[in-house]
């Protein structure tokens, strides 16, 4: 099979123009391609960047990573769908870091509009600014985007490849093209020749692009079906390979350890000791810390101890009120950003009853399954990286600029992702491993964190807070004023994986508040950064996780002191905006069987959440089991517009929420002295099988565009469970996680 | 220093100090890289395996102090010849990142050896140790009661 290894590293665009009455009727003139970065080997022929044909049948490229959300199973969807190959013959493969694979949906996405409010003309322009992508070679699996990015691209992909096929038919054949047909992995004549793609593909290369027609929804096969996902045999056999499962002729395995005290140096270091336990072969200095290499993981774990070091403090607060209070300390400066602002939110009626609030969310770690790690190898050609990496394109810059190497002598190999939820956008992790490599050059050597490593290393999602004002009147919500404080999470990371400060307002920040599909007439969120130098990233949804809590705790407050049903009264000002977002609500609504009441000793609590396109409400029940809470059953509906795969889009669904309820009741990060507190698992404690709800999940498609999967999940997790606690409990949960002052099963 | 081992109807024979986890040995030493690392404090699973039937946790035994025969997720069943909890988890549609699969899958084949009927109860008590950071949960649960079924009728 056709690997990354065969594949050049020569940058190209491929591109369609939407030609006679363009995307509306699918039709499309395929640009002149320059040569393509797939550069197949003996017996193998690129039709174009997403596929390719071997003496086998057809290897799709997927540009996007599979860290768990299904990608690759849907992306080969879309291909397939144009290029009639059987379900059960195709192969899919990570493409390589190319200029080919840029993430267009990713910069659409960064438009300073609210998402759902936005016309057809600004879904246009963000998909010409999704251009600049390629400018910037951001080949990223992130933002929940994948899906937008590639519903058209891996059709054209597939539509082209099927043409070209049918174009050698008709010269082998010598009969028009219009009577040719496709069928698994196949051209067909109308005298029911059959002549397999394997056998025409290497007559496609002196062809000229075509114009192609991509098929409409009513005749499609695998989309909009749940497909078995390509990766699942192999990840149910043990076989799927993931970047600690790499394995190299004369491979090495090493460990790192860095100073706790982040952002510390090391002042001095000793590796003597550790050089004589059994099978250490190498200490490495890296910048803030060392690596052992040995011949066994697990003896360099052991030997990271026997290093006699000395670390330097950190330059972070030492304690959590001093970080409290920074972050405190930006709700007196000016704000960086006021994203909505309708109406006056100053005046307000003399016969209002205005309430008001404040609430806080701690650091989270993303605690993916597979420790961060990476395996690199430095020899004559260059270096050669196999990382878990979200920004394959990032990676290659950066190591390439470690290893003193142009980008073209740099390999990057992209194995399946042990978790991800953004944690692996970040190039730490492929650095450190770089650097080991480059220490021992012609010696492969694996990298493996230990989970402590892990948990302590990370780029966490921000401590914020925010002060809620709103008003209510007659049951009628009439004004909302919400401040919005915490670092930058967008800023810290323009600058670590680009290199570019910013300025200006802050979206991510203040997403998941601001961008709220509710109706309130006086309505304002401003954003206010915090100088805080905390190592911070994007967690799972980013910004919303954090400002959904606060928008749907807030709003469930609102209800309660309007005297009205939380669920109608969201109704009622989702209508007013959008209507899918009141759509999901009533969808919860009546799956749920929601009355407004609940007997002694169970609590119900709703929250809504409209995040990366898509609107998802949650319902979730909880009842009292002697004094601890037990979270019995979710209700959770989306609406995605274009479903194309019912049964990963439920699996991302559920797969999200419990990654936020795990968050709302067990996890928080804190730190000494700049140092995590927190180690492993028992200190970090996510949700298990025994205190999982069990679900019910519905997926609409009345949304006119189409929403992300993989985020949207997450946010109003932790504001349903926390509005299910009050209502079991009548207290009232402003601060994360919930066990400080609950006590759950 | 050295030990013999019978992993997957294999004899092997390791060359690692005794103190080395089951683990570390199977993965780095034998390439069998089924089996996950995950925590390294028995709080994870995914370094499940079994010895004479029994699900244990990897990290936590040391190669001296294997008792028996090892099976690891690649002597369950393989691509051509899945066992037949793999089918459901394949039926189910499971794996999410899988990172998490092999133990949870040899944590259920230990769990239905011993309770061919398992009640969710009982599938609570035996899966709580194996966690999954995707969330796939509802579907393990339902793959092992469809596994249940199957292996009932096998028999
Ligand atoms: S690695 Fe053994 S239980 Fe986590
Ligand atoms: S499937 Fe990803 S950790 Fe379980």
């Amino acid at each position: 099979m056709a690997s990354v290894g065969k594949i050049a590293r020569r940058t190209f665009l491929f591109g369609a123009v939407a030609i006679a009455g363009g995307v509306a009727f699918g039709v499309y003139q395929v640009r002149k391609t320059p040569p393509n970065p797939l550069k197949p080997g003996e017996g193998e022929t690129a039709l174009n960047p997403f596929v390719m044909v071997d003496d086998q049948g057809v290897v799709i490229v997927a540009p996007r990573a599979e860290m768990g959300q299904g990608t690759r199973t849907t992306l080969a969807a879309l291909v397939a769908e144009e290029l009639d190959v059987a379900w059960e013959d195709i192969r899919v493969i990570h493409g390589p870091p190319a200029k080919a694979y840029y993430n267009s949906a990713m910069f659409g996405e960064a438009l300073p509009n609210k998402g759902y409010d936005i016309s057809d003309f600004q879904h246009a322009v963000g998909e010409t600014l999704g251009q600049v992508g390629k400018l910037f070679d951001l080949q990223v699996t992130g933002g929940s985007t994948a899906m937008k990015d590639g519903f058209e691209r891996m059709r054209i992909a597939g539509a082209t490849a099927r043409e070209l096929l049918k174009a050698a038919a008709v010269n082998q054949l010598g009969v028009d093209a219009a009577t040719l047909r496709t069928e698994a992995g196949m051209v067909i004549a109308p005298d029911g020749t059959t002549l397999p793609y394997t056998a025409l593909a290497s007559a496609t290369t002196e062809l000229s692009p075509p114009t192609i027609v991509l098929r409409p929804a009513t005749e499609w096969k695998y989309l909009g079906k749940s497909m078995p996902r390509v990766d699942m045999v192999e990840k149910v056999t043990g076989t799927a390979e993931f970047c600690v499962d790499v394995r190299l002729p004369g491979m090495k395995f090493a460990s790192v350890r860095r100073n706790p005290h982040l952002g510390g140096e090391m002042r001095r270091i000793n590796g003597d000791a550790a050089l004589n336990m059994p099978g250490v072969e190498r200490v490495v200095e890296l910048p803030d810390g060392f690596a052992v290499v040995a011949n066994n993981t697990w003896l360099a774990i052991q030997a990271l101890d026997a290093v006699e070091v000395e670390w330097g403090p950190s330059p972070l607060p030492a304690t959590m009120d001093e970080m409290h209070a920074m972050v405190e300390a930006a709700f007196d400066a000016e704000p960086n950003s006021a994203m909505r602002d309708d109406g006056d939110v100053t005046t307000i009626p003399d016969s209002a009853t205005v309430i008001e609030a404040e609430y806080t969310v701690p650091n989270l770690s993303h605690a993916t399954m597979e420790p961060m790690g990476a395996t690199a190898l430095v020899d004559s050609d260059g270096l050669h990286i196999w990382t878990a990496s979200q920004g394959p394109t990032f990676v290659r810059a950066r190591c390439a600029e470690l290893a003193n190497l142009d980008p073209s002598q740099v390999d990057v190999e992209t194995p399946y992702l042990g978790g991800g939820f953004g944690r692996r956008g970040e190039l730490d992790f492929s650095e450190i491993a770089t650097r080991v490599a480059l220490a021992m050059p012609g010696t492969p050597v694996q990298v493996t964190w230990s989970r402590e490593e892990d948990m302590t290393h990370d780029f966490y999602r921000p401590l914020v807070k925010a002060r809620y004002r709103g008003a209510v009147e007659d049951g009628q919500a009439v004004m909302l004023d919400a401040r919005i404080a915490g670092p930058s999470a967008a800023r810290q990371a323009l600058v670590r994986w680009m290199g570019l400060p910013s300025s200006g307002p802050d979206k991510v920040h203040v997403e998941g508040a601001f961008n709220q599909p509710y109706g309130i007439p006086n309505q304002r969120v401003t954003g206010h950064l915090a100088e805080l130098d905390v190592p911070i990233g994007f967690w799972r949804s980013v910004g919303n996780s954090a400002n959904a809590f606060f928008h749907e705790s807030f709003l469930d407050e609102m209800a309660r002191a309007a005297d009205r049903d939380p669920l109608d009264f969201r109704i009622e000002l989702a209508e007013r905006e959008h209507a899918p977002s009141a759509g999901v609500l009533k969808a919860v609504k009546e799956m749920s069987g929601w009355t407004g009441e609940t007997p002694q000793g169970v609590g119900r609590g709703v929250a809504m959440t409209y995040s990366f396109g898509t609107p998802v409400a949650q319902v979730i029940e909880i009842t009292d089991e002697d004094g601890y809470i037990r979270l019995r059953k979710a209700w959770m509906a989306c609406d995605i517009g274009v479903v194309l795969d019912p049964s990963i889009i439920e699996a991302q669904m559920f797969g999200g929420m419990i990654y936020g309820l795990s968050a709302a009741i067990n996890e928080e990060i804190t730190f000494t002295d700049g140092a995590v507190d927190q180690l492993n698992f028992p200190d970090y404690e996510p949700l298990r099988m025994h205190n999982t709800p069990a679900f019910e999940v519905k997926i609409l498609k009345t949304n006119r565009h189409m929403g992300g999967a993989g985020e949207p999940g997450t946010p109003p997790a932790a504001p349903a469970l926390a509005n299910a606690v009050f209502d079991l409990t009548g207290e009232r949960a402003r601060e994360l996680p919930l066990n400080k002052r609950f006590d759950f099963v | 220093m050295s030990k013999n081992l019978k992993i997957n109807g294999k004899d092997h024979t390791i060359d690692l100090p005794d103190e080395v986890p089951l683990l570390w040995a199977l993965r780095d030493e034998l390439s069998l890289t089924g089996t996950k690392f995950g925590c390294g404090v028995a709080a994870c699973g995914a370094c499940t395996v079994h010895i004479d039937g029994e699900a244990v946790r990897s990290c936590q035994i040391q190669i001296a102090d294997v008792w028996g025969d090892v099976t690891t997720i690649e002597g369950l069943g393989t691509p051509a010849a899945l066992h037949t909890i793999q089918k459901a988890w394949i039926d189910h549609q499971v794996a999410q990142c899988g990172y998490c699969q092999s133990g949870q899958i040899m944590q259920a084949a230990a769990l239905l050896r011993e309770n061919p009927t398992p009640s969710d109860t009982d599938i609570d008590d035996a899966m709580m140790g194996n966690l999954c950071r995707c969330g796939t949960y509802p579907r393990i649960r339902a793959a092992i009661k469809t596994a249940a079924a199957a292996l009932n009728e096998e028999v």
